[in-house]
Protein backbone atom coordinates (compact mmCIF):
# COMPACT_ATOMS: atom_id res chain seq x y z
CA UNK A 1 0.00 0.00 0.00
CA UNK A 2 1.34 3.37 -0.96
CA UNK A 3 1.17 6.42 1.28
CA UNK A 4 2.08 10.05 0.77
CA UNK A 5 3.94 11.77 3.59
CA UNK A 6 3.52 15.52 3.26
CA UNK A 7 5.81 17.98 4.95
CA UNK A 8 4.45 21.50 5.43
CA UNK A 9 6.29 24.79 5.73
CA UNK A 10 3.28 25.97 7.68
CA UNK A 11 -0.27 24.92 8.38
CA UNK A 12 -1.42 21.81 10.21
CA UNK A 13 -1.80 21.42 13.98
CA UNK A 14 0.15 23.69 16.32
CA UNK A 15 3.77 22.60 16.73
CA UNK A 16 4.56 20.72 19.96
CA UNK A 17 7.47 23.01 20.72
CA UNK A 18 8.42 26.46 19.56
CA UNK A 19 10.92 25.90 16.81
CA UNK A 20 13.28 28.44 15.32
CA UNK A 21 12.82 28.69 11.54
CA UNK A 22 15.52 26.70 9.74
CA UNK A 23 17.33 29.82 8.51
CA UNK A 24 18.17 30.65 12.14
CA UNK A 25 19.82 27.27 12.79
CA UNK A 26 23.58 26.78 12.59
CA UNK A 27 24.83 25.54 9.21
CA UNK A 28 25.88 22.30 10.88
CA UNK A 29 22.33 21.77 12.17
CA UNK A 30 20.93 22.42 8.70
CA UNK A 31 23.36 19.87 7.24
CA UNK A 32 22.43 17.33 9.90
CA UNK A 33 18.73 17.84 9.15
CA UNK A 34 19.23 17.28 5.41
CA UNK A 35 21.49 14.30 5.99
CA UNK A 36 18.85 12.72 8.21
CA UNK A 37 16.30 12.95 5.37
CA UNK A 38 18.75 11.45 2.86
CA UNK A 39 19.69 8.62 5.23
CA UNK A 40 16.04 7.94 5.90
CA UNK A 41 15.28 7.66 2.17
CA UNK A 42 18.34 5.46 1.59
CA UNK A 43 17.27 3.15 4.41
CA UNK A 44 13.79 2.84 2.93
CA UNK A 45 15.27 1.94 -0.42
CA UNK A 46 17.14 -0.87 1.31
CA UNK A 47 13.98 -2.16 2.98
CA UNK A 48 12.17 -2.06 -0.37
CA UNK A 49 9.72 0.62 0.82
CA UNK A 50 10.91 3.77 -0.95
CA UNK A 51 8.98 5.11 -3.93
CA UNK A 52 9.64 8.81 -4.37
CA UNK A 53 10.70 12.00 -2.61
CA UNK A 54 10.57 15.61 -3.70
CA UNK A 55 11.21 18.96 -2.05
CA UNK A 56 9.32 22.05 -3.20
CA UNK A 57 10.28 25.71 -3.27
CA UNK A 58 8.07 27.90 -1.06
CA UNK A 59 7.40 30.29 -3.95
CA UNK A 60 4.50 29.64 -6.25
CA UNK A 61 1.05 30.85 -7.03
CA UNK A 62 -2.53 29.74 -7.51
CA UNK A 63 -3.61 29.63 -11.13
CA UNK A 64 -6.82 28.98 -13.01
CA UNK A 65 -8.21 29.15 -16.51
CA UNK A 66 -9.29 32.66 -17.50
CA UNK A 67 -11.75 31.31 -20.07
CA UNK A 68 -11.28 30.32 -23.68
CA UNK A 69 -8.79 32.52 -25.56
CA UNK A 70 -7.86 34.39 -22.37
CA UNK A 71 -4.59 34.15 -20.45
CA UNK A 72 -4.44 32.13 -17.22
CA UNK A 73 -5.47 34.00 -14.08
CA UNK A 74 -3.04 33.85 -11.16
CA UNK A 75 -3.49 34.60 -7.50
CA UNK A 76 -0.23 34.83 -5.62
CA UNK A 77 2.22 34.82 -4.03
CA UNK A 78 0.66 32.70 -1.30
CA UNK A 79 -0.84 34.49 1.66
CA UNK A 80 1.09 34.17 4.93
CA UNK A 81 -1.76 32.21 6.48
CA UNK A 82 -1.96 29.58 3.77
CA UNK A 83 -1.08 25.97 4.47
CA UNK A 84 2.15 25.51 2.48
CA UNK A 85 3.58 22.20 1.34
CA UNK A 86 7.37 21.85 1.62
CA UNK A 87 7.76 18.46 -0.01
CA UNK A 88 6.70 14.84 0.02
CA UNK A 89 7.84 11.31 0.30
CA UNK A 90 5.95 8.33 -1.11
CA UNK A 91 6.37 4.98 0.64
CA UNK A 92 5.06 1.51 -0.25
CA UNK A 93 4.51 -0.49 2.95
CA UNK A 94 2.64 -3.49 4.31
CA UNK A 95 0.32 -1.67 6.67
CA UNK A 96 -1.04 1.62 7.98
CA UNK A 97 0.82 1.02 11.24
CA UNK A 98 4.11 0.70 9.40
CA UNK A 99 3.34 3.92 7.52
CA UNK A 100 2.71 5.73 10.82
CA UNK A 101 5.89 4.32 12.30
CA UNK A 102 7.98 5.56 9.37
CA UNK A 103 6.30 8.96 9.31
CA UNK A 104 7.03 9.38 13.02
CA UNK A 105 10.64 8.48 12.41
CA UNK A 106 10.88 11.06 9.65
CA UNK A 107 9.24 13.64 11.90
CA UNK A 108 12.02 13.16 14.45
CA UNK A 109 14.60 14.73 12.10
CA UNK A 110 17.06 16.82 14.14
CA UNK A 111 16.49 20.56 14.35
CA UNK A 112 18.36 23.39 16.07
CA UNK A 113 20.98 22.03 18.47
CA UNK A 114 20.26 18.49 17.25
CA UNK A 115 16.94 18.38 19.12
CA UNK A 116 14.31 16.39 17.18
CA UNK A 117 11.85 18.74 15.49
CA UNK A 118 8.92 16.31 16.02
CA UNK A 119 7.13 18.33 13.36
CA UNK A 120 3.65 17.34 12.15
CA UNK A 121 3.61 15.39 8.91
CA UNK A 122 0.46 14.73 6.94
CA UNK A 123 -0.11 11.15 5.81
CA UNK A 124 -2.52 10.11 3.05
CA UNK A 125 -3.24 6.72 1.47
CA UNK A 126 -3.03 6.41 -2.32
CA UNK A 127 -6.06 5.27 -4.23
CA UNK A 128 -5.04 2.23 -6.27
CA UNK A 129 -5.46 1.98 -10.04
CA UNK A 130 -6.84 -1.55 -10.05
CA UNK A 131 -10.32 -2.23 -8.71
CA UNK A 132 -10.66 -5.66 -7.14
CA UNK A 133 -13.28 -7.82 -8.83
CA UNK A 134 -16.15 -7.76 -6.37
CA UNK A 135 -19.11 -9.32 -8.16
CA UNK B 1 12.16 -14.82 -29.95
CA UNK B 2 9.36 -16.35 -27.92
CA UNK B 3 9.59 -14.44 -24.64
CA UNK B 4 6.97 -16.52 -22.86
CA UNK B 5 8.84 -19.73 -23.71
CA UNK B 6 11.99 -18.17 -22.29
CA UNK B 7 10.17 -17.20 -19.10
CA UNK B 8 8.68 -20.66 -18.69
CA UNK B 9 12.19 -22.10 -18.55
CA UNK B 10 13.27 -19.93 -15.59
CA UNK B 11 12.07 -22.07 -12.64
CA UNK B 12 13.47 -25.26 -14.19
CA UNK B 13 16.87 -23.61 -14.75
CA UNK B 14 16.93 -22.38 -11.13
CA UNK B 15 16.16 -25.99 -10.16
CA UNK B 16 19.12 -27.30 -12.16
CA UNK B 17 21.51 -24.85 -10.47
CA UNK B 18 20.19 -25.71 -7.01
CA UNK B 19 20.63 -29.42 -7.71
CA UNK B 20 24.18 -28.73 -8.76
CA UNK B 21 24.83 -27.32 -5.30
CA UNK B 22 24.07 -23.61 -5.66
CA UNK B 23 22.07 -21.99 -2.85
CA UNK B 24 18.66 -20.69 -3.91
CA UNK B 25 19.47 -16.98 -3.57
CA UNK B 26 22.63 -17.14 -5.71
CA UNK B 27 21.03 -19.48 -8.24
CA UNK B 28 18.07 -17.15 -8.64
CA UNK B 29 20.33 -14.12 -9.11
CA UNK B 30 22.42 -15.98 -11.70
CA UNK B 31 19.35 -17.07 -13.65
CA UNK B 32 17.96 -13.51 -13.59
CA UNK B 33 21.24 -12.29 -15.10
CA UNK B 34 21.13 -15.02 -17.74
CA UNK B 35 17.51 -14.10 -18.48
CA UNK B 36 18.40 -10.44 -19.02
CA UNK B 37 21.26 -11.50 -21.31
CA UNK B 38 18.90 -13.78 -23.24
CA UNK B 39 16.33 -11.00 -23.71
CA UNK B 40 19.16 -8.87 -25.05
CA UNK B 41 20.90 -11.31 -27.39
CA UNK B 42 18.37 -13.93 -28.48
CA UNK B 43 16.46 -11.71 -30.91
CA UNK B 44 19.60 -11.50 -33.09
CA UNK B 45 21.22 -14.76 -32.18
CA UNK B 46 18.70 -17.38 -31.01
CA UNK B 47 20.26 -20.49 -29.45
CA UNK B 48 19.40 -23.95 -30.76
CA UNK B 49 18.87 -25.32 -27.25
CA UNK B 50 17.23 -22.57 -25.21
CA UNK B 51 17.31 -24.36 -21.87
CA UNK B 52 20.89 -25.57 -22.37
CA UNK B 53 21.95 -22.00 -23.16
CA UNK B 54 20.26 -20.62 -20.04
CA UNK B 55 21.74 -23.31 -17.80
CA UNK B 56 25.24 -22.76 -19.20
CA UNK B 57 25.12 -18.96 -18.94
CA UNK B 58 23.49 -18.98 -15.49
CA UNK B 59 25.98 -21.54 -14.18
CA UNK B 60 28.87 -19.40 -15.45
CA UNK B 61 27.33 -16.32 -13.78
CA UNK B 62 26.95 -18.30 -10.57
CA UNK B 63 30.58 -19.47 -10.66
CA UNK B 64 31.80 -15.92 -11.37
CA UNK B 65 29.81 -14.52 -8.47
CA UNK B 66 30.91 -17.29 -6.12
CA UNK B 67 34.53 -16.94 -7.21
CA UNK B 68 34.63 -13.19 -6.62
CA UNK B 69 32.90 -13.70 -3.29
CA UNK B 70 35.45 -16.39 -2.37
CA UNK B 71 38.39 -14.23 -3.40
CA UNK B 72 36.96 -11.34 -1.40
CA UNK B 73 36.98 -13.58 1.60
CA UNK B 74 40.33 -15.13 0.64
CA UNK B 75 38.87 -18.59 0.53
CA UNK B 76 39.23 -21.44 -1.90
CA UNK B 77 36.33 -22.15 -4.17
CA UNK B 78 34.67 -25.45 -3.39
CA UNK B 79 32.37 -25.77 -6.37
CA UNK B 80 34.23 -25.67 -9.64
CA UNK B 81 33.35 -28.38 -12.08
CA UNK B 82 29.84 -28.92 -13.38
CA UNK B 83 28.46 -31.75 -11.29
CA UNK B 84 25.75 -33.85 -12.90
CA UNK B 85 22.19 -32.87 -12.10
CA UNK B 86 20.67 -34.89 -9.26
CA UNK B 87 17.95 -37.49 -9.71
CA UNK B 88 15.01 -35.29 -8.64
CA UNK B 89 12.59 -34.60 -11.50
CA UNK B 90 12.27 -30.99 -12.61
CA UNK B 91 8.54 -30.80 -11.84
CA UNK B 92 9.23 -31.23 -8.11
CA UNK B 93 11.84 -28.47 -8.26
CA UNK B 94 9.32 -26.05 -9.72
CA UNK B 95 6.65 -26.95 -7.18
CA UNK B 96 9.13 -26.38 -4.35
CA UNK B 97 10.00 -23.00 -5.83
CA UNK B 98 6.34 -21.99 -5.74
CA UNK B 99 6.12 -22.83 -2.04
CA UNK B 100 9.45 -21.23 -1.19
CA UNK B 101 8.64 -17.94 -2.96
CA UNK B 102 5.23 -17.77 -1.26
CA UNK B 103 6.59 -18.77 2.13
CA UNK B 104 4.29 -17.73 5.01
CA UNK B 105 7.14 -15.83 6.73
CA UNK B 106 7.31 -13.36 3.81
CA UNK B 107 5.19 -10.20 3.66
CA UNK B 108 2.65 -10.59 0.82
CA UNK B 109 4.22 -7.87 -1.38
CA UNK B 110 7.62 -9.59 -1.14
CA UNK B 111 6.16 -13.03 -1.85
CA UNK B 112 4.43 -11.63 -4.92
CA UNK B 113 7.63 -10.02 -6.22
CA UNK B 114 9.77 -13.09 -5.63
CA UNK B 115 7.18 -15.39 -7.22
CA UNK B 116 6.97 -13.21 -10.32
CA UNK B 117 10.75 -13.22 -10.69
CA UNK B 118 11.75 -16.79 -9.78
CA UNK B 119 8.66 -18.70 -10.94
CA UNK B 120 7.26 -16.24 -13.48
CA UNK B 121 10.59 -15.36 -15.09
CA UNK B 122 9.90 -11.61 -15.11
CA UNK B 123 12.75 -9.14 -14.78
CA UNK B 124 13.08 -6.86 -11.77
CA UNK B 125 12.40 -3.90 -14.04
CA UNK B 126 9.12 -5.38 -15.29
CA UNK B 127 7.96 -6.15 -11.75
CA UNK B 128 8.93 -2.67 -10.54
CA UNK B 129 7.02 -1.07 -13.41
CA UNK B 130 3.98 -3.25 -12.73
CA UNK B 131 3.87 -2.19 -9.08
CA UNK B 132 4.89 1.44 -9.72
CA UNK B 133 7.99 1.50 -7.54
CA UNK B 134 11.62 2.27 -8.54
CA UNK B 135 13.65 -0.67 -9.81
CA UNK B 136 16.18 -0.28 -6.97
CA UNK B 137 13.39 -0.56 -4.39
CA UNK B 138 12.01 -3.70 -6.03
CA UNK B 139 15.50 -5.22 -6.26
CA UNK B 140 15.98 -4.65 -2.54
CA UNK B 141 12.56 -6.05 -1.73
CA UNK B 142 13.44 -9.24 -3.60
CA UNK B 143 16.90 -9.66 -2.08
CA UNK B 144 15.53 -9.07 1.42
CA UNK B 145 12.87 -11.70 0.78
CA UNK B 146 15.58 -14.12 -0.32
CA UNK B 147 17.65 -13.42 2.78
CA UNK B 148 14.58 -14.06 4.89
CA UNK B 149 14.02 -17.52 3.43
CA UNK B 150 17.74 -18.37 3.14
CA UNK B 151 18.50 -21.71 4.68
CA UNK B 152 14.92 -22.93 4.61
CA UNK B 153 14.89 -26.52 3.40
CA UNK B 154 13.55 -26.85 -0.14
CA UNK B 155 12.00 -30.25 0.45
CA UNK B 156 9.41 -29.41 3.11
CA UNK B 157 5.73 -29.43 2.23
CA UNK B 158 4.66 -25.83 1.68
CA UNK B 159 1.65 -23.84 2.78
CA UNK B 160 -0.93 -24.13 0.03
CA UNK B 161 -3.33 -21.49 1.40
CA UNK B 162 -0.58 -18.83 1.39
CA UNK B 163 0.55 -19.82 -2.08
CA UNK B 164 -2.96 -19.55 -3.50
CA UNK B 165 -3.46 -16.19 -1.81
CA UNK B 166 -0.25 -14.88 -3.41
CA UNK B 167 -1.36 -16.01 -6.86
CA UNK B 168 -4.79 -14.44 -6.35
CA UNK B 169 -3.12 -11.17 -5.28
CA UNK B 170 -1.20 -11.15 -8.55
CA UNK B 171 -4.42 -11.82 -10.47
CA UNK B 172 -6.23 -8.94 -8.82
CA UNK B 173 -3.51 -6.46 -9.74
CA UNK B 174 -4.72 -6.60 -13.36
CA UNK B 175 -2.57 -4.78 -15.87
CA UNK B 176 0.66 -3.15 -14.73
CA UNK B 177 3.29 -1.61 -16.98
CA UNK B 178 3.85 -3.83 -20.02
CA UNK B 179 2.93 -6.97 -18.09
CA UNK B 180 -0.56 -8.40 -17.98
CA UNK B 181 -0.45 -9.58 -14.37
CA UNK B 182 -3.87 -11.22 -14.52
CA UNK B 183 -2.79 -13.33 -17.48
CA UNK B 184 0.48 -14.07 -15.72
CA UNK B 185 -1.38 -15.23 -12.59
CA UNK B 186 -3.50 -17.53 -14.76
CA UNK B 187 -0.39 -18.97 -16.41
CA UNK B 188 1.27 -19.61 -13.04
CA UNK B 189 -1.90 -21.16 -11.58
CA UNK B 190 -2.40 -23.32 -14.66
CA UNK B 191 1.16 -24.58 -14.27
CA UNK B 192 0.53 -25.23 -10.57
CA UNK B 193 -2.57 -27.29 -11.42
CA UNK B 194 -0.34 -29.53 -13.55
CA UNK B 195 2.11 -29.94 -10.65
CA UNK B 196 -0.36 -30.68 -7.86
CA UNK B 197 -3.43 -32.75 -7.15
CA UNK B 198 -5.38 -30.26 -5.06
CA UNK B 199 -8.98 -29.37 -5.97
CA UNK B 200 -8.50 -25.91 -4.45
CA UNK B 201 -5.75 -25.11 -6.97
CA UNK B 202 -8.15 -26.08 -9.74
CA UNK B 203 -10.82 -24.02 -7.98
CA UNK B 204 -8.60 -20.94 -8.03
CA UNK B 205 -7.79 -21.48 -11.72
CA UNK B 206 -11.50 -21.82 -12.51
CA UNK B 207 -12.25 -18.65 -10.54
CA UNK B 208 -9.58 -16.69 -12.41
CA UNK B 209 -10.75 -17.97 -15.81
CA UNK B 210 -14.39 -17.14 -15.05
CA UNK B 211 -13.48 -13.63 -13.89
CA UNK B 212 -11.11 -13.17 -16.82
CA UNK B 213 -13.82 -14.18 -19.27
CA UNK B 214 -15.77 -11.09 -18.26
CA UNK B 215 -12.84 -8.69 -18.28
CA UNK B 216 -13.74 -6.90 -21.53
CA UNK B 217 -17.22 -6.06 -20.24
CA UNK B 218 -16.08 -4.91 -16.82
CA UNK B 219 -14.69 -1.54 -17.93
CA UNK B 220 -16.31 1.05 -20.12
CA UNK B 221 -14.92 4.14 -21.87
CA UNK B 222 -12.00 5.73 -20.00
CA UNK B 223 -11.60 2.73 -17.73
CA UNK B 224 -15.02 3.31 -16.15
CA UNK B 225 -16.17 0.42 -13.97
CA UNK B 226 -19.27 -1.32 -15.30
CA UNK B 227 -21.21 -3.27 -12.64
CA UNK B 228 -22.26 -6.83 -13.40
CA UNK B 229 -25.93 -5.95 -13.94
CA UNK B 230 -25.00 -3.46 -16.70
CA UNK B 231 -22.33 -5.53 -18.44
CA UNK B 232 -22.70 -6.36 -22.13
CA UNK B 233 -22.83 -10.14 -21.81
CA UNK B 234 -22.12 -10.64 -25.51
CA UNK B 235 -18.55 -9.54 -24.71
CA UNK B 236 -18.03 -12.44 -22.33
CA UNK B 237 -15.46 -14.97 -23.54
CA UNK B 238 -17.47 -18.18 -23.87
CA UNK B 239 -14.39 -20.33 -24.48
CA UNK B 240 -12.83 -19.24 -21.16
CA UNK B 241 -16.18 -19.71 -19.40
CA UNK B 242 -16.52 -23.25 -20.77
CA UNK B 243 -12.99 -24.07 -19.68
CA UNK B 244 -13.52 -22.60 -16.22
CA UNK B 245 -16.78 -24.49 -15.73
CA UNK B 246 -15.22 -27.80 -16.82
CA UNK B 247 -12.25 -27.35 -14.46
CA UNK B 248 -14.61 -26.40 -11.63
CA UNK B 249 -16.90 -29.40 -12.17
CA UNK B 250 -13.95 -31.79 -12.11
CA UNK B 251 -12.69 -30.17 -8.90
CA UNK B 252 -16.11 -30.24 -7.21
CA UNK B 253 -16.50 -33.93 -8.07
CA UNK B 254 -13.54 -34.64 -5.78
CA UNK B 255 -15.79 -33.64 -2.89
CA UNK B 256 -13.18 -31.57 -1.07
CA UNK B 257 -14.78 -28.17 -1.14
CA UNK B 258 -12.75 -25.06 -0.38
CA UNK B 259 -13.21 -21.31 -0.61
CA UNK B 260 -11.88 -20.93 -4.15
CA UNK B 261 -14.14 -23.67 -5.49
CA UNK B 262 -17.11 -22.03 -3.78
CA UNK B 263 -16.21 -18.62 -5.21
CA UNK B 264 -15.74 -20.15 -8.64
CA UNK B 265 -19.17 -21.78 -8.34
CA UNK B 266 -20.70 -18.35 -7.74
CA UNK B 267 -18.77 -16.91 -10.70
CA UNK B 268 -19.96 -19.84 -12.84
CA UNK B 269 -23.61 -19.15 -11.97
CA UNK B 270 -23.16 -15.53 -13.04
CA UNK B 271 -21.38 -16.60 -16.23
CA UNK B 272 -24.22 -18.97 -17.04
CA UNK B 273 -26.99 -16.36 -16.78
CA UNK B 274 -28.29 -14.35 -19.76
CA UNK B 275 -29.14 -11.39 -17.47
CA UNK B 276 -29.23 -10.31 -13.81
CA UNK B 277 -32.95 -11.08 -13.68
CA UNK B 278 -32.43 -14.60 -15.03
CA UNK B 279 -29.58 -15.37 -12.61
CA UNK B 280 -30.07 -18.25 -10.18
CA UNK B 281 -29.75 -16.06 -7.09
CA UNK B 282 -31.17 -18.71 -4.79
CA UNK B 283 -28.32 -21.04 -5.63
CA UNK B 284 -25.84 -18.18 -5.32
CA UNK B 285 -27.08 -17.49 -1.78
CA UNK B 286 -26.57 -21.18 -0.99
CA UNK B 287 -22.99 -20.98 -2.20
CA UNK B 288 -22.43 -17.87 -0.07
CA UNK B 289 -23.72 -19.88 2.90
CA UNK B 290 -21.10 -22.55 2.11
CA UNK B 291 -18.46 -19.88 1.72
CA UNK B 292 -19.41 -18.30 5.03
CA UNK B 293 -19.18 -21.70 6.71
CA UNK B 294 -15.70 -22.19 5.19
CA UNK B 295 -14.24 -18.75 5.87
CA UNK B 296 -16.40 -16.89 8.40
CA UNK B 297 -15.32 -13.81 6.46
CA UNK B 298 -17.23 -10.55 7.01
CA UNK B 299 -16.67 -9.71 3.32
CA UNK B 300 -18.53 -12.88 2.37
CA UNK B 301 -21.33 -11.91 4.75
CA UNK B 302 -21.56 -8.55 2.95
CA UNK B 303 -21.69 -10.12 -0.53
CA UNK B 304 -24.25 -12.62 0.72
CA UNK B 305 -26.51 -9.70 1.66
CA UNK B 306 -26.36 -8.48 -1.95
CA UNK B 307 -27.25 -11.92 -3.29
CA UNK B 308 -30.07 -12.26 -0.78
CA UNK B 309 -31.35 -8.86 -1.87
CA UNK B 310 -31.62 -10.21 -5.42
CA UNK B 311 -33.10 -13.56 -4.39
CA UNK B 312 -35.68 -12.41 -1.82
CA UNK B 313 -35.93 -8.66 -2.38
CA UNK B 314 -34.14 -5.58 -1.08
CA UNK B 315 -35.76 -5.77 2.36
CA UNK B 316 -34.35 -9.25 2.92
CA UNK B 317 -30.97 -7.94 1.77
CA UNK B 318 -31.15 -5.05 4.24
CA UNK B 319 -32.13 -7.45 7.03
CA UNK B 320 -29.05 -9.56 6.23
CA UNK B 321 -26.94 -6.41 6.13
CA UNK B 322 -27.89 -5.72 9.75
CA UNK B 323 -25.64 -8.67 10.74
CA UNK B 324 -22.63 -7.26 8.88
CA UNK B 325 -19.93 -5.19 10.58
CA UNK B 326 -20.22 -1.65 9.10
CA UNK B 327 -16.42 -1.43 9.18
CA UNK B 328 -16.12 -3.93 6.30
CA UNK B 329 -14.79 -2.35 3.09
CA UNK B 330 -17.58 -1.52 0.59
CA UNK B 331 -20.25 -1.71 3.30
CA UNK B 332 -21.61 1.74 2.41
CA UNK B 333 -21.69 0.88 -1.31
CA UNK B 334 -23.75 -2.26 -0.67
CA UNK B 335 -26.04 -0.42 1.75
CA UNK B 336 -26.57 2.31 -0.85
CA UNK B 337 -27.52 -0.24 -3.53
CA UNK B 338 -29.98 -2.09 -1.28
CA UNK B 339 -31.55 1.11 0.05
CA UNK B 340 -32.13 2.43 -3.46
CA UNK B 341 -33.80 -0.85 -4.43
CA UNK B 342 -35.94 -0.65 -1.31
CA UNK B 343 -37.09 2.80 -2.41
CA UNK B 344 -35.10 4.80 0.16
CA UNK B 345 -33.66 7.11 -2.47
CA UNK B 346 -32.57 9.93 -0.16
CA UNK B 347 -30.72 7.50 2.11
CA UNK B 348 -29.15 5.83 -0.96
CA UNK B 349 -27.82 9.16 -2.24
CA UNK B 350 -26.16 9.87 1.11
CA UNK B 351 -24.71 6.37 1.30
CA UNK B 352 -23.30 6.46 -2.24
CA UNK B 353 -21.51 9.74 -1.46
CA UNK B 354 -20.18 8.18 1.74
CA UNK B 355 -19.10 5.05 -0.19
CA UNK B 356 -17.23 7.18 -2.75
CA UNK B 357 -15.31 8.78 0.10
CA UNK B 358 -14.32 5.35 1.41
CA UNK B 359 -13.30 3.86 -1.96
CA UNK B 360 -9.74 2.56 -2.18
CA UNK B 361 -9.29 2.61 -5.96
CA UNK B 362 -9.71 5.26 -8.63
CA UNK B 363 -12.23 3.28 -10.77
CA UNK B 364 -14.33 2.47 -7.69
CA UNK B 365 -14.31 6.07 -6.50
CA UNK B 366 -15.33 7.27 -9.95
CA UNK B 367 -18.11 4.69 -10.20
CA UNK B 368 -19.55 5.45 -6.77
CA UNK B 369 -19.42 9.20 -7.35
CA UNK B 370 -21.42 8.69 -10.56
CA UNK B 371 -23.92 6.52 -8.69
CA UNK B 372 -24.29 9.22 -6.03
CA UNK B 373 -24.91 11.79 -8.77
CA UNK B 374 -27.40 9.52 -10.56
CA UNK B 375 -29.44 8.90 -7.40
CA UNK B 376 -29.30 12.60 -6.50
CA UNK B 377 -30.80 13.38 -9.94
CA UNK B 378 -33.54 10.82 -9.35
CA UNK B 379 -34.39 12.70 -6.16
CA UNK B 380 -34.69 16.00 -7.99
CA UNK B 381 -36.72 14.57 -10.88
Amino acid sequence: MKYLLLKHYRGGPAPVADMEPIDRWTPADVDAHMQYMRDFAARLEETGEFVDAQALAPEGTFVRSGGEGRPPVTDGPFAETKDLIAGWMVIDVESWDRALELAAELSAAPGAGGVPTDEWLEIRPFLTEAATVTE
Amino acid sequence: MNESLLRELVPAVIGVLVRRGADFASAEDAVQEALIRALDTWPDDPPRDAKGWLVAVAWRKFLDATRSEASRRGRELAVEAEPPAGPAPATDDTLRLYFLCAHPTLPPASAVALTLRAVGGLTTRQIAAAYLVPEATMAQRISRAKRRIAGLPLDQPGDLATLLRVLYLVYNEGYGGDVDLAAEAIRLTRQLVALTDEPEVAGLLALMLLHHARRASRTGPGGRLVPLREQDRSLWDTVLIAEGVTILQTALARDRLGEYQAQAAIAALHADAPSTAETDWVQIVEWYDELLRLTGSPVVRLNRAVALGEADGARAGLAALADVDPGVPRYAAVAAYLHERAGHVERAAQLYAEAAGAATSVPEQHHLTREAARVRQRLQA
